[in-house]
This record gives structure tokens, sequence and C-alpha cells, in this order.
């Protein structure tokens, strides 16, 4: 297979806007005998949705959701990028394009992300028109702040609830099309298998939640905007319902999988407390600013601390290492996420954490408490303030800064921040891989688009900070209202898609087989216990590094869960009911498919980049070792009943040069 | 610890619902939701059917989760979700009544889940401001007063959970729907619409069959987002306003 990216020709600046221009379009007569499915209503889903039924496609949208405004992408903290040089210090489209490329360690496309680039600035502009309530200055206007080793202040933000209120903007514009009944809303339905008729995308099956019935619906096409995989980890930052299935589904029926062991691993997550811990609570990249990082300099001191003989405050000053500003001097406690997410494991694995668990680190404000302190009693004019008085003065200031963060911390913990040092560790957070798409955000399948984190396309091996929020809006009010057009315009002639379709008839009955099949297992194991084993051997052995034995390792354990879920899960309940039981059954046996093949594409990619770091090639000084000459390419994977091949798209690199990144 | 919980469990809609014991251990650092997450094991390993509750973020920000813990929406702790509540504010042999969220236009689903598609009704019938993709001016060319910008996002906050409904003897939704009306009236860009927003807003919310609001403020006080009730007189000012001014211009009525 050969995959053609679509890249339109022209110079990297003018290639969007001259594609734009000459596209084929789809005219309003037409475009409202044009029926589009969109499954997943988060960011890139409702924004899609909304602006497609703005256009006039008939749309229906999907979410397994009792509402569009729960989608996961409520929960993104820090902010969203735009090129908009407000602040005047430099921003501009190419910058921002730069640091995406530079930040993805080389391994996204350039045409795609110098888009993103350019929409980024009219995602801002439509958001506040919508009324997301984003921080103004005195004067009205809007607000930046910096994000994570870029050096421009090019963050906008609505305080510790970016995610929250760009979704809540997304989703009223979508409610807008409902009620004009441009948008036709599926709640609480979740699609269990994608339709191909004529090898094109031409509908889905979808479960009714509430009653449990299978459900058929046509469309044109179907937009994909089903976020990403993290919980194939069973404990990451995501939401305990995110999952992958239809993804997956598409990739059954031929789409392809790009990249699947590119996944962002956050350094600031509240640590794991116990077996029984269910999700992982990030911690917002803003913490660094202002926290040190550390863990004892001996082991015995770690070992004290984590059997409650000592606490942090026991521990002198001359016997903390402050790992990351000795080892990255230049960027300290500041480096991206990857570099200070593996970090923390090598001090952990060297038997340094501080928790029981034994995974966990220090974030200490303690420092800043003082410096801060000191300056606030210079300007109130407080002469030879004591100790006391110094550390009064300085936690106001944490507090006026970080007080939100945290009272989560202490609500989660029960420790309090102020006075102890808080204790993190890294969690999976983000993944960059999903559904290989062309320019168009159109999979190999004909007429089946993904958007967002759904697909792979912007962020290469490594996202930046604040830059999900940015590809998912940008994705669906910017790019796929045009892109889908290309696909629609040949399909005019087309009368609306049957439902009786013997290709309909085919995939509900094997959806139906399948649910009863899990059903009928009934052996001694719940879903839970499988979802958590998987969890583990991919953290184990496919998490911050990796190495081919213990991919090698991994693989086959993957492959013996399988075999053993299949034989020994227990699945209670009925088909024809709400059963959260059955819904989690089905995500988790496709998480086990997809484990393997995210094993399978992390052994085949002998070098390291981002998220991506395996321990053969690595520096002296163990850094991540890229390898340009062999592995500059995006590796797509089918499943093909069980027997995946990866699929190579080259990248080109016409306009930034390739280096190798260092904080040191 | 040791727990004893009192839980309600109904199989659907029009099926009579009751409590039903359970014992079950729990650890102080657990969540409360990753406590019945043990329970529901349990069940799983006994053969039985767990109890289906909803849930998704974990981190308070969702609005999914919806329980009423020994009488209060979403447990005894202010400005806390359900999700982020933690176990180490129980005791030892404590015994926890939980049941759903319970008004009229929030139907029960089955045992703890219930149907809360009344809220998104509301949004629908205004609760947005009308300007399609493509059509905005330059973000900085509508300045917004700081002061403005914060007391909308205040209210912008809502997470749409329905604690401020199960709080309220009388099912009102008064502070959901007028936390949207003040979030939007706050902004320039939704200035314009006012009066038709406030006027259908509260239609619907009337045709859903939420109640009156006689001025208890339980809702506030159940808030997990602490949403004021300033909001409220926010919406019933802007409301009558709509009503003599004729400025709700809504066809349909």
């Amino acid at each position: 297979m050969n995959l053609d990216p679509k890249i339109p020709a022209g110079e990297l600046a003018d290639k969007w806007t001259e594609f734009r221009s000459k596209m084929d379009l789809v005219a309003p007569n037409n475009k409202r005998k044009l029926e589009v499915i969109v499954v997943g209503t988060g960011l890139a889903g409702a924004s899609a949705a909304a602006t497609l039924g703005e256009l006039g496609y008939k749309v229906k949208a999907f979410t397994f959701h009792d509402s569009p405004r729960r989608a996961h992408s409520i929960a993104a903290q820090g902010g969203i990028n735009a090129a908009k040089n407000y602040q005047n210090d430099g921003d501009s489209v190419y910058r921002l394009f730069y640091d995406t490329i530079k930040g993805g360690d080389y391994r996204s496309r350039e045409a795609n992300v110098h888009r993103l680039a350019e929409v980024s600035r009219d995602i801002i502009d439509q958001c506040v028109a919508q009324g997301v309530p984003f921080a103004r200055e005195y004067g009205g206007l809007l607000a930046n702040r910096s994000f994570g080793g870029v050096q421009v202040s090019r963050t906008f933000y609505a305080r510790g609830q970016t995610g929250q209120q760009l979704l809540i903007g997304a989703y009223q514009a979508l409610s807008r099309q409902i009620s004009s009944g441009k948008v036709q809303m599926y709640n609480r339905h979740e699609m269990l298998d994608l339709v191909k008729v004529d090898g094109k995308a031409r509908g889905i099956i979808a479960r009714n939640l509430v009653s449990g019935k299978l459900e058929r619906f046509a469309g044109h096409c179907v937009v994909l905007a089903t976020g990403g995989y993290g919980n194939v980890y069973y404990l990451s930052t995501n939401a305990m319902n995110s999952n992958v299935s239809a993804a997956w589904k598409a990739v059954k029926k031929g789409a392809l999988m790009a990249n699947p062991c590119y996944v962002q691993i956050h350094p600031t997550c509240i640590p794991e407390s116990g077996e029984y811990q269910s999700k992982l609570t990030l911690m917002s990249e803003s913490l660094r600013n202002d926290g040190r990082v550390w863990v004892p300099k001996s082991k015995e001191d770690a070992e004290a601390i984590r059997t409650g003989k000592k606490t942090a405050l026991d521990i002198p000053e001359a016997d903390r290492d402050y790992y990351l500003e000795r080892r990255y001097p230049a960027f300290g406690n500041l480096v991206p996420r990857d570099v200070a997410s593996r970090a923390a494991k090598i001090e952990c694995d060297a038997g340094k954490g501080i928790v029981k668990t034994g995974r966990g680190v220090f974030l200490d404000f303690g420092a800043a408490v003082i410096r801060y302190g000191k300056i606030a009693a210079n300007t109130q004019n407080i002469s030879n303030p004591s100790d006391a008085k110094i550390s009064e003065l300085g936690r106001a200031t944490i507090k006026e800064k970080y007080g939100n963060l945290f009272q989560i911390y202490e609500k989660i913990t029960g420790q309090d921040p102020y006075v102890f040092p808080m204790k993190i560790y890294p969690a999976v957070h983000y993944t960059m891989g999903g559904l290989w798409v062309d320019y168009n955000l159109e999979t190999n399948v004909p007429g089946l688009f993904a958007l967002g984190e759904a697909n792979f396309s912007d962020h290469g091996a490594n996202r930046l900070g604040a830059s999900a929020l940015m590809q998912g809006l940008a994705d669906g009010y910017f790019v796929i209202p045009y892109t889908i057009g290309q696909f629609l315009s040949k399909e005019i002639r087309t009368p609306a898609i049957s439902t009786d379709l013997p290709e309909f008839e085919q995939a509900e009955s094997e959806t139906r087989a399948k649910l009863e099949q899990l059903l009928k297992i009934g052996g001694a194991q719940s879903v839970e216990s499988f979802h958590r084993r998987l969890g583990r051997i991919m953290w184990e052995y496919c998490g911050m590094s990796r190495n081919e034995q213990g991919l090698a390792k991994a693989l086959q354990m993957i492959r013996e869960l399988r075999e053993e879920f299949w034989n020994d899960v227990f699945v209670p309940g009925e088909i024809h009911d709400y059963n959260p039981e059955l819904e989690k059954a089905l995500r988790v046996a496709d998480f086990i498919e997809l484990g393997e093949v995210m094993v399978r594409d992390a052994m085949a990619r002998d070098e390291s980049c981002g998220g991506h770091f395996r321990e053969e090639y690595q520096t002296e000084d163990g850094e991540a070792m890229r390898r340009d000459d062999e592995y500059t390419y995006v590796a797509a994977w089918s499943w093909n009943d069980g027997n995946p091949e990866v699929y190579k798209e080259d990248l080109h690199f016409e306009n930034v040069e390739l280096k190798t990144r260092s904080y040191k | 610890m040791n727990l004893t919980l009192k839980i309600w469990r109904q199989k659907g809609p029009s099926a009579a619902g009751s409590f039903e014991e359970h014992k079950v251990h729990a650890e102080e650092d657990m969540s409360f939701l990753e406590m019945l997450d043990v329970l529901n094991e349990q069940l799983v390993h006994e053969k039985k059917e767990p109890v289906a509750f909803e849930h998704d973020c974990r981190e308070g920000i969702c609005g999914t989760c919806n329980m009423v813990i020994n009488g209060h929406p979403h447990g005894p702790q202010r400005g806390t979700t359900t999700c982020q509540l933690h176990m180490r504010h129980y005791n030892d042999g404590d015994t926890i009544v939980i049941e759903p969220f319970r008004a009229s236009s929030f139907p029960v689903i089955k045992d703890l889940v219930i149907d809360r598609s009344a809220f998104d009704n509301i949004i629908q019938a205004g609760g947005y401001i009308s300007v399609n993709t493509g059509q905005a001016p330059d973000g900085n060319a509508i300045p917004v007063e700081k002061q403005d910008a914060s007391q909308a996002f205040d209210a912008a906050t809502c997470i749409g959970c329905g604690a401020c409904v199960a709080a309220c003897p009388n099912g009102s939704a008064m502070l959901f729907t007028s936390a949207k009306v003040s979030h939007l009236a706050l902004l320039p860009q939704g200035e314009v619409e006012n009066g038709k927003r406030v006027y259908d807003m509260v239609n619907q919310m009337d045709k859903e069959g939420f109640g009156r609001c006689s001025n208890i403020t339980a809702c506030e006080a159940e808030c997990p987002k602490e949403i004021s009730v300033d909001n409220i007189a926010r919406m019933n000012r802007l409301y009558v306003k709509s009503v003599f001014a004729g400025t709700q211009g809504n066809e349909k009525n």
C-alpha cells in the first residue's frame, strides 16, 4: 500500500491558502442532501459537527456520554497556543510551526504543522466570539502566559480550566445547531463498528447504552473524533471511559494506526497510593516554574522517608539531589515533559523514590517560598523580617499563583503542600499516535476522516504543552469543514445510503455475536482485573523506557492475556440493558489488541525520539539518540487479522534542519 | 476501615427501587468512587450485578458523577464533587447512605444513573452566542473589562452536574440556568441576545418540569463549584426586563 499524504505543491507558507482557494466545493443545495456522521463530541468532534451543520450538511453526532459537555477535553488545564504575537515578543506563524516540529523531535509532517500554526490565530478569535471567558488584562485585552520550553508568551488561558471553557464553547455552538435541526445528536450511543460499502466509509453500528439495542446509522462519510488511547495503560490522566474502540474498529476495517508507540508521559502527576487506584491526576506543568524536583542523595534517607521514619523536612539541603538542575543546568526544572519523566524514573529505579510504592519524587516550593517572601517583605517595607514572617509572606504569593492546584493536591493526598513538598510521579497523559490521515485528515479508507487526538498528524513523537486544545479545534473548526468537500464533492450524485444494505446487516450481526460471546464466557476474572494486568505490562515494558528484550516479553504476555481474556472473563448482566461492565469488556478487548501493535511499533523503531525511548539508543550520558537516516518516517500499522503489518510514509523536511534536541 | 453501605438499587425508570445493604473495606487514601469500585469488584466476584453509577474524569470537572451521600448531593465536603471526596473523611464502622440525585426532571435510568438531558435542552433553547465559524472579528477587537470577564468566568465554571436541582426542595434548575444566562450576559459578545436568550431558556426550564425558586439557596450551599445565587437575581432581572421591554423576540411564543 502506498501512503500518499496528498501534500499540496507550492511554498510551505502558501500551501494551505492556495489549496483552499482551488479546492472542490459542494453547492448549498447539495450540502442539504449529504449526510455526515461525526463520532465523538469533544473539542474536535463538537467543533466539527457544529461547523458542518452551519455549512448546511446533514450531521448526525454521537457520544457515549450522557451529554457532549462531558468529553475529556474538559479536563485540560493549562491553555491553548496561538501565534497571535499580542505580546510583541517575536512570535509568528513560522515560530509556532518551528517549535512544534522541534518539540515533536522531527517526526511530524511539515505541511500539516504549518497549517496548524496558521489557523491557530482564527481559533482564538472564534472562541472569544463564542463567549469563552479567557483571562484578560486590566485594559480589557487578552492575557497570555508562557508554557513548557518555548521562548515566547503565546498561551491563552482561562484560569486552570481552559479545556472546560473551550469545550463548553464548542458544546454551545453544537447545541445551537441541534436546536436548528441541522445536527441530530445521539447521546449515550457507542460506536461498535464501522460500515464500509464499496470500499467507502458509509456508516456505523452503535449500541444504545440505555436500551442496549444495536442501531444502524448511514451517511455519505464518517468522521472520527474519538480521542486517544492512553487508557491502554489502565492508569493514566485520561477519564475512566476514554477508549480506543471506535478508532480500533476502523483499523479492523482497513484503516491504519500510525506511530502507536508515541505516548506522552507527563512528569508531574500525583503518584499512585495503592492497588485500588483507578486513575491519576495531573498537576499542571506551570508548577515547574517555581517547584524544584529532588530526591535524597542516599538510598537510606529515601528508605526512611518511604517507611515514615523521616519526612522531607528532615533532609538537610546538602543531602538532597536536585537531579534536573544537576543534569540539565541550562533548562533545570523546566526541561520538556519526556526528559523530566525519564529522569524521575531513573532516580526511582535507583532506589531513591520517596513514596510507599517507591515511585515518587519531591516537587518542592521551599526555595520559592523564601524567595517570594523576601520580595514581599521588601515591597512592604518590613525590615529584618523573621524567618516565620518570610515564610508567611512567601506562602501567600504561592497561594495566589497556584492556590487552586494546591487545593486539589490536598483534597487527594490529605497533605498540606504549603508545609510538605508535593510528591509527584510521571503518568501517561496523551497519545501522539493515532489513525493515519493525509493532508485532508482522511484515512486510507475513503470517506473516513479522523480529527484531534484520534489522528497522528501534528505532534510527531512528543507534544508541546497547550497544543492539544489547539489541534482539536483547528481540525474541527478550520480544517475538516474545507477538506471534507474534497471527498463529498464527488458524492453529490450518491443518494442517501440505506441501512438495509447487506454490509450493515453483516456488521450488525458480527457485533451482536461478539457481545453474546463476551456474556457467554462466564469465567472467573473481572474485566477490571484484565485491564489492570494489561496496564502493568504496558507500563513496565512499553512505558517511559523500552528495550528489545522487554518488548519481546511484553508481546508474549499480551498474547497470553488475550487468550486468557477470551476464555476466563466474567461479564455480568444482559445485552439489552444498561450494562457498564459489558461496555468495559468491549473496550478492554480492543485495548489488548492495540497493546500488541504498540509493542510491535516500539520494537520496530530502533531509535529514541520524543516519547519513545529505547535504552539501546542513547548517548553516553543517557540522552535520547535519534537515527534520522533510517527512521525519518511514519509507521502505519494494519491489524491484518492479528498479523499486523507496517506501511511507511517518509517524512521530508524542506524547511527546517534536523537537529539534536539539547537542554543541557 | 470497615463500612456499611446502604445503596439505592433500581432496575429501570419504571421499576420500584429500594436500598440494598453491603459491607465494604476501604483505605483512607481511596476516593469515594474507588471505594465503590472495590464494592463492584466484590459483587462481580460473587457473580452479582455491580451497582450502576456514572463517573468519568474523576477530577471534579466533567460533571458526570452524581450521588446523594448521607443526604447531601456530592457528600459532606463543600465545593467538592463526589469523585474528589476521599475516604479519610470517614471512620471505621460508619454507615453511608448512597442515593441518586432525585428530581422528577432527572428520571432514574438504573441504580444511581440518572437522565439529565433536560439540562441539554435548556442550553439548546438559547444558551449560546449566535456566531458561525469564521465570522469572528479579531480576539482583541472586543475588549472585556477584567472584572466582567472574571465574573462571567465564575458563572461559566458550572459543570452541569445537577447538584443544585437535587439540593432544592422544589427541584428547581434556577442556579444552572442562571449561571449560563449570567456567563453570556456579562460579556459584550453575548449581550446582544440577552432578551431572547433569557426568555427562551426560562421557558424551556419550565417545560422540562423543574420547580420554581423560593430563595432557599440550598443550591449554592451544595454546588461543587460554589456558584453564587447572585446569578439567579441577575437572571430574574433580565427576564423581567425582557418581558416588559418586549425584547424576547421569539416568534414561537
